[in-house]
């Protein structure tokens, strides 16, 4: 199965109000070109998932300046200013989750499971409106899972059946990202014949993508 | 300053031993890393074991990057991971210290150093790495700019963690958090007693015996 894509074929899955995750950890290993297909599509209101803001002008932080982000739930939004000004104005909700809660509710959301118990955030503003469940005489918080319509993906190299290797620490939220929405598109560095990946060195097994970039414009 | 920094950075890293697996934060927690011991391990959160000092320029690579973004190097046996790995390791008890620095910090091991007035940041990685090391180590300059204390009897700031620190070392001294309270453990030479209870917000356990770095 081919699943290599242009260009028109991903601007079209773009709407406003949908949710959108993105792979990738202050702006190293973004799927940065899907990410502009996704700005320049044009549509609004949209409710973005990602580890952090981006900068200004880069990756996620695009989603922020052009105004076409209602909500951001992330771990850290420090190295954008103008995403702290847009809260403080009322013009985006942010919701910030810890970055192991924020990764393991992605997980959770792609991997079919009612949510994940985490001792991070007890005595903390975290416990606020989360249900408390003891185990073992353990305190924990019920943290949701979080899934999406589409989410942007960054890898390495890709089959054209969407089998992915990640390479370094671009790995980061890809491949999470990568189980946790109805549409997974991917932006790859290099795009291989089928059989060119060893099965055991794939970290991503192509069964959870849905499409490739093929790179034209 | 940049040698007080350093002071209690060597300070830090004077701790662990080869085969230690450490978190480093940004600011005089990053400095740590130029003084360990071959052999001690370092994680970044972002999803690198084994990570070296920032490359010599020409070598830097996109793929090999901390959670501030800047450029690593790695040492042979360095291992690459996904962010729900990295914090499997945080959480799951398998970092023998986090090395952060605080906003204020008190004598229950509170810790608050992610969130003041107005400035939206985010917590990152903070709140996981606080509550999944063995050992929470915050390393700062004793008082904040101004002389204003940041050890304290009860945080003000909204907290990372709830008793978490174990450790507070600064330019004036080493404290252990300890059930009993806050407990003075050395003292930097040329430092009186005085000038640290002065500097300091909360009470101090001052044992009998008591060693000058």
């Amino acid at each position: 199965m081919n699943k290599l894509v242009g260009r028109s074929e991903i601007m079209k899955l773009f709407h406003d109000n949908m949710t959108i995750m993105c792979g990738g950890f202050a702006n190293r290993g973004n799927a940065a070109k899907l990410i502009d297909m996704a700005v320049e599509s044009g549509a609004q209101g949209i409710y973005i998932i990602s580890n952090d803001s981006g900068d200004p002008d880069l990756t996620v932080g695009r989603f922020i300046r052009s105004g076409q982000a209602r909500k951001l739930t992330a771990s850290h939004v420090g190295m954008n200013p103008e995403l702290g000004e847009a809260v403080l104005a009322g013009k985006i909700e942010l919701e910030l989750s810890p970055q192991g809660t924020l990764a393991e509710r992605i997980r959770c959301g792609g991997a079919g499971l009612g949510g994940v118990l985490v001792a991070t955030g007890i005595g903390t503003v975290m416990e606020e409106g989360k249900q408390k469940i003891e185990v073992n005489g353990q305190t924990y918080l019920l943290e949701t899972p979080l899934t999406a319509e589409i989410a942007l993906v960054k890898a390495y190299k890709a089959d054209v059946m969407g089998n992915l290797v990640y390479k370094g620490t671009q790995r980061n939220f890809n491949p999470l990202v990568a189980m946790a929405a109805k549409t997974v598109i991917v932006e790859a560095e290099e795009i291989v014949p089928v059989g060119d990946l060893d099965m055991d060195e794939i970290h991503t097994p192509g069964v959870f993508v849905s499409m490739i970039w093929n790179g034209e414009e | 300053m940049a040698e007080v920094k350093e002071k209690i950075a060597r300070k830090v890293a004077s701790f662990f031993k080869p085969g230690d697996v450490v978190n480093l934060g940004i600011g005089i927690p990053t400095m740590v890393g130029n003084y360990i011991e071959d052999g001690v391990w370092l994680h970044t959160e972002n999803g690198l074991m084994g990570y070296g000092p920032a490359p010599e320029k020409g070598k830097e690579s996109e793929y090999l990057t901390g959670a501030g973004a800047q450029f690593l190097t790695a040492y042979p046996g360095a291992a690459a991971f996904d962010s729900a790995t990295s914090f499997a390791i945080v959480r799951g008890g398998h970092l023998t210290a986090t090395v952060l620095g605080a906003l204020e910090v008190d004598e229950k091991g509170n810790l608050a150093n992610w969130s003041r007035p107005g400035v939206i940041v985010g917590m990152g990685g903070a709140m996981d790495l606080v509550n999944g090391a063995r050992d929470v180590i915050i390393a700062m300059e004793h008082t904040a700019k101004g002389g204003k204390h940041k050890i304290l009897e009860q945080c003000s700031l909204p907290l990372t963690g709830a008793g978490v620190v174990t450790k507070i070392v600064t330019d004036l001294c080493v404290i252990e958090v300890t059930k009993e309270g806050l407990v003075l453990k050395e003292v930097e030479e040329g430092v009186t007693l005085d000038e640290i209870r002065q500097k300091t917000g909360a009470k101090l356990i001052v044992p009998e015996h008591l060693e000058t770095i």
